[in-house]
């Protein structure tokens, strides 16, 4: 089916030019760093995790995310979701490629990465977040590939292979839970250390998924000739609305927990975070921003698609709106979480963390190999459903 | 429709099966910080379960545990002696110097009291402790954290108490250091060879992109020698270093005669450093 990749109309390929450009740049940024070592990052001991973290994080989400359409159109034959299924499967595959390739960008030994499976440490989460994160992505190829292979050839899917879509329910709720699982499980770090980090991370997860899958379709409405169809919209837009609240409440329940009970440990981050910390007569506040972006975005996003008519009557206000989740979640997830968890330090020391220009772009090169990817895949889908109707 | 539900009952039957095999799992992850090591030391589990119980317990491995007493007063009274035994340690263990704070490495260092002990320090300090500095270090904990979370096995706890690293599994992941409640863990950012001066060629240099820490000197307590920094202490006794499970030891004297606390004991990581204040 790969064949279907290789054509497309000017479009296409410019788009794929574009991301290729990026692409070309993060592979030079990444030799770079590669021969002088991770100092070519912002990183330090005493912010030890970074961008690529923070994103890999994020990207887990997205890759669960995709569950929300499996999980009603096969559990429970909600067949307005028969059509963008597999862009659900896709959209994990190609997040989960990105999430593997942070990882590696993130080792400080990438050519010693397979010493997790040659020295498998059951005690480690990271061990478990691998095999998980593993799992889903040749659960999510498979289930993809063979479904669209039937559906291309007009016979029905095997019956083996829903033994592997049901299994891919689970797995996906596993790889964000064993992620949250690296962070909740550490002592000293208390904006980490709460047991309702894996929960809302899938409440973020199940928001952002979605609502990036929403975007796609209402551009590949546009300019690929395929309609998702507006009942499987609405009702991802339900999704997206009940997941989106979700998260704000744990987010609350946060805030309750650290402000009501006055510990500092539990105060600290969020402070940071939300309204900048002093210490020793200096505010350190530069995730501020990004936080308060967060809470604009959302608001933005949520008033957008709980309103009838920019749900209903307008593509470009459902398409703004749910960016505004897609965008507010990253910013939640994907910036501040992971970063402000490491402040302050063990020894109540500050050290704010401020992305390279190198670490950037190899950042950036990372989104687009994965659009890429997502691009090529969604080309295949898309042929193969217009083939079919042809 | 009826041949869909009959697929979802066979693969919930098999998922339940493998939900009861999980306990096991489940049991032994929480159970040991390393399975290898589990097998090889029988009272291991009697350890987990004392542990578990509350940081005042005294753990009972048996063997060497070997442990550390800083007596922050001689460091008031000698405000020398911290950078001697820093000096000491750092050149010992090749630990390079980077003009970059960005790049620091450090295994043994001075800091302030609130820095140290941040749970126990309160506005209303004496001058002594305000003014002078107090060395940290790897604590060594008997329920390591950092072990727990380093997916190869490359930093360890040995049969001795001492946590162990691999320079040459270490794939750069940095969880332990995130793990770490401390903040005893550094990393190689770059290649640290150009920033070693006078290297001593007994020990070896790190590459970069590993992990390392204070290793309690694990090179020359096994030749038996004392850890360099408290060789540098000399005889003032600032820092005494010993085997805690030896009811005879120094350390377990001095420990009998003095109050000693140590950092952030809450978090149930049982440290090996101790603090006379």
């Amino acid at each position: 089916m790969f064949e279907k990749a290789l054509k497309g109309n000017n479009y296409y390929w410019m788009w794929l030019a574009f991301l290729g450009f990026f692409i070309a740049i993060a592979a030079v940024c990444y030799l770079r760093q590669y021969f002088y070592g991770l100092g070519l990052t912002g990183m330090s001991r005493d912010v030890s995790w970074g961008l690529y973290i923070s994103q890999f994080t994020f990207l887990v989400g997205v890759a669960a995310g995709g569950v929300m359409l499996v999980l009603p159109y096969y559990i429970h034959d909600y067949k307005a979701f028969g059509r963008i299924t597999i862009l659900g499967e896709f959209l994990a595959i190609s997040a989960l490629l990105m999430c593997l390739m942070f990882i590696m960008a993130d080792l400080g030994q990438p050519l010693r990465g397979l010493n997790v499976m040659l020295y498998p440490t059951p005690g480690s989460m990271l061990f478990w977040d691998m095999c998980v994160l593993w799992g889903y992505l040749i659960l999510n190829a498979l289930c993809g590939w063979v479904i669209l292979t039937a559906e291309r050839k007009g016979v029905h899917p095997p019956k083996w292979i829903y033994f592997f879509v049901y299994l891919s329910i689970p797995f996906a709720f596993s790889i964000h839970t064993v992620t949250a699982m690296l962070y909740c499980g550490l002592p000293g770090r208390h904006f980490w250390l709460s047991a309702i980090i894996a929960p809302r991370f899938l409440a973020s997860a199940f928001a952002a998924g979605p609502a990036l899958i929403v975007v796609i379709a209402l551009i590949l409405k546009r300019v690929a000739n395929f309609d998702a169809g507006k009942e499987a919209l609405n009702k991802m837009v339900t999704i997206i609305i009940y997941a989106a609240l979700a998260n704000m409440f744990f987010v609350g329940l946060e805030f309750f927990v650290g402000f009501y009970s006055n510990i500092p440990g539990h105060m600290h981050t969020l402070q940071y975070l939300f309204f900048g910390l002093e210490h020793h007569g200096h505010v350190y506040n530069n995730l501020v921003p990004f936080m308060w972006g967060f809470i604009a975005l959302f608001l933005v996003g949520i008033s957008l698609l709980i309103h009838p008519y920019t749900r209903k009557q307008s593509d470009l206000w459902l398409g703004i709106g749910c960016a505004s989740i897609f965008f507010a979640f990253w910013l939640d997830k994907g910036i501040g979480f992971v970063l402000g968890g490491f402040v302050p330090t063990p020894t109540e020391e500050i050290v704010e963390y401020y992305p390279t220009i190198n670490e950037l772009f190899i950042t950036i090169g990372i989104w687009a190999t994965g659009f890429f990817i997502l691009t090529v895949l969604y080309k295949i889908a898309i042929s193969v459903e217009h083939e079919i109707e042809a | 429709m009826d041949k869909n539900r009959r697929n979802f009952l066979k693969v919930a039957g098999i998922s339940t099966l493998a939900g009861l095999g999980g306990t096991a799992v489940v049991d032994r992850l929480v159970g040991g910080t390393s399975l290898a090591q589990a097998a090889a030391d029988s009272g291991h589990d009697v350890d987990q379960a004392k542990g578990a119980q509350g940081h005042g317990e005294i753990p009972s491995s048996s063997g060497n545990r070997y442990g550390m007493i800083i007596d922050i007063k001689k460091f008031q009274q000698d405000p020398s002696l911290g950078e001697k035994a820093v000096q000491a340690c750092h050149s010992v263990h090749n630990v390079p110097q980077f003009p970059d704070k960005k790049d620091e490495i450090k295994w043994i260092w001075m800091t302030n009291f609130e820095n140290a002990f941040p749970t126990s320090s309160n506005p209303y300090r004496d001058e002594a402790t305000a003014k002078h500095q107090l060395p940290i270090l790897c604590n060594h904990c008997d329920q390591p954290p950092c072990v727990r979370a380093c997916p190869t096995k490359a930093t360890f706890k040995n049969k001795d108490g001492i946590i162990m690293m691999d320079y040459h599994r270490c794939i750069g992941c940095r969880f332990c250091m995130a793990a770490c409640p401390y903040g005893s863990r550094s990393f190689n950012w770059r290649d640290p060879e150009a920033f070693v001066k006078n290297a001593n060629h007994v020990y070896p240099r790190r590459t970069r992109g590993v992990v390392e820490k204070c290793n309690f000197c694990d090179e020359r307590v096994g030749a038996g020698k004392q850890p360099a920094c408290v060789e540098a202490c000399g005889e003032s006794k600032a820092i005494v270093f010993g085997n805690l499970n030896d009811p005879d030891s120094e350390i377990r004297k001095m420990l009998k005669e003095n109050h000693t606390i140590q950092r952030n004991p809450a978090l149930g990581t049982i440290p090996s450093v101790f603090y006379i204040v």
